[in-house]
């Protein structure tokens, strides 16, 4: 049933999606869309290091970003600089860095254009495998964790006063975002997968009053995203990340309306 | 029951560090089942310091924090939630908790606020929001409840409600409550014990100990210490005519 590329990469981006819409909506109450960029800039370098030693991709690129995560914590703890100062400081170097070892990678053909915006052509059988499979593992953990963390999302101190051990969690939560990013490289690409987490999740909070129901409806958002994204792209000839997150955006702006109109109605 | 099992944090001669100076040095006291204790001082005086560590939020630098209990509630004085997060109040109930819906309607009823239950958090009051974090803290039926600013606020009526409601808790829950407060009148009247901070402990003991204290007025200024007894004499009226608390 996974012959066709076009089911290959529908099937792929539907299980990206149900795992970015619970994630997504961690990052956007926790304020961490540019942490999920830096790792996902740095996931260049982890693709580059994976073509160099001949590893899989979604593994070294994981590797990579548990790395700069760990980064970030130890440069927190040495310099006064903000958070986005640094993230920025990571999100660049790493990147500059994969570019440049890649320059010395002369021998191997580098599909740019894929790597930064994804492409689904690509999509194999064993990515279905990975997505899906790495997608129940994220979930699963999230599932188990997901008291503790929401609670620290809330209020760190409280949490952490009432036994919630937000600080192990957090460090998990981080795994997790890293895995994500890992997971959807070949389908969206480094450049686009924060529009992934961060769209559909934000445009689920327009139209949504507690949490659960904006965990659910981002994931909604993000299937919808995908599937009409990639019956676009496969239409118009377009690389599949842009695509899905240009769909994304509409049905962001599609979330305003009923906001608009309820103001409109109250006046 | 021996006064030793009561016992439920203890700190010793604690002190917190934070570059270039010591937020509070020097802290001894505990904090017993049934009993209040509060904390009093200018702003600055590492009252909230104090409560942190007891909390294990901060650890002490120096000294030695010892808690005999891990049910424990914490009323924060500042929590700020963002409207990305959309949260309803049962939902804060919740948080650290499982509860069912009548266990929530039945915390909400004793801070007067039920009807918020589906309320969106961001939509209260200053005042509803202190009573929602006071109702979600007795939920837990905590043994050890660290109170930080719990009225700040509120109405002067509600304030009156929400600390008898806190006297209530300590009886009701058999718990020991470590309170933060301005309310010299409250404290007086209420409290067990009292330890007055400014960045070191100035003194402490039973209320009618502390007003007397030279350092105790020395901080306050003559002139509140005095009224208090007015204040005092007034906050037990108050209660007498309420007819729910007597002293």
């Amino acid at each position: 049933m996974f012959d066709d590329f076009f089911t290959r990469a529908l099937v792929t981006g539907i299980g990206i999606a149900i795992i970015t819409g619970p994630l997504g909506c961690l990052v956007i109450w926790r304020r961490l869309s540019y942490f999920g960029d830096t790792l996902a800039h740095s996931a260049l370098l982890g693709v580059t290091l994976a073509y160099a030693f001949s590893l899989n991709i979604a593994f070294s690129v994981f590797i990579i970003s548990a790395v700069i995560a760990l980064l970030l914590l130890n440069l927190q703890k040495r310099t006064r600089l903000a958070g986005d100062s640094l993230l920025g400081l990571l999100a660049h170097s790493t990147l500059a860095i994969g570019l440049v070892l890649m320059g010395f990678l002369s021998s191997i053909r580098f599909d740019i254009m894929g790597l930064l915006f994804g492409d689904i052509l690509s999509v194999t059988v064993e990515d279905i495998a990975l997505v899906w499979i790495g997608g129940s593992v994220i979930l699963g953990i999230l599932y188990f964790i997901w008291k503790s963390l929401f609670s620290a999302t809330v209020n760190y101190d409280l949490a952490l006063a009432e036994g919630m051990k937000p600080n192990i969690y957090n460090m998990i939560f981080t795994l997790l975002l890293a895995g994500v990013i890992a997971l959807s490289i070949k389908m969206i690409g480094t450049l686009l997968i924060t529009g992934l987490l961060i769209i559909p999740a934000a445009a689920s909070r327009n139209i949504t009053h507690n949490p659960k129901q904006m965990v659910f409806v981002a994931i909604l958002i993000g299937i919808l995203s995908v599937t009409i994204g990639l019956f676009t792209s496969l239409e118009l000839n377009t690389s599949s990340g842009p695509s899905i997150i240009v769909i994304a955006i509409i049905l962001f702006i599609i979330s305003l309306i009923p906001l608009e109109l309820r103001g409109k109605l109250q006046k | 029951m021996s006064s030793k099992n009561n016992l439920l944090v203890n700190l010793e001669n604690a002190g917190v560090y934070k570059s270039p100076k010591w937020l509070i040095r020097g802290v001894s006291l505990e904090v017993r089942r049934g009993q209040i204790v509060t904390l009093i001082g200018p702003n600055g005086s590492g009252k909230t310091t104090t409560a942190k560590m007891v909390l294990s939020i901060l650890e002490p630098d120096e000294g030695s924090m010892k808690r005999y209990t891990d049910k424990i509630a914490y009323v924060p004085q500042k929590i700020n939630i963002d409207w990305t997060m959309p949260l309803r109040v049962v939902d804060f109930m919740r948080l650290t908790n499982n509860l069912n819906d009548n266990e929530v309607s039945e915390s909400l009823n004793q801070t007067g606020v039920e009807k918020l239950f589906k309320e969106q958090i961001h939509g209260l009051s200053g005042g509803e929001f202190q009573r929602v974090l006071l109702a979600r803290a007795i939920a837990k039926k905590p043994e050890l409840l660290v109170l930080d600013e719990p009225v700040q606020g509120v109405d002067f009526n509600g304030e009156i409600d929400l600390y008898n409601i806190i006297k209530n808790i300590s009886a009701n829950l058999n718990c020991g409550i470590l309170l933060v407060s301005h309310d010299l009148h409250f404290v007086m009247s209420a409290t067990d014990h009292v330890v007055c901070l400014n960045g070191h402990i100035c003194c402490s003991g039973k209320p009618s100990t502390v007003i007397k204290d030279k350092a105790y007025i020395e901080l306050f200024g003559e002139h509140r210490s005095k009224t208090l007894t007015y204040y005092q004499h007034d906050h037990d009226h108050t209660h007498n005519s309420d007819g729910s608390v007597s002293s």
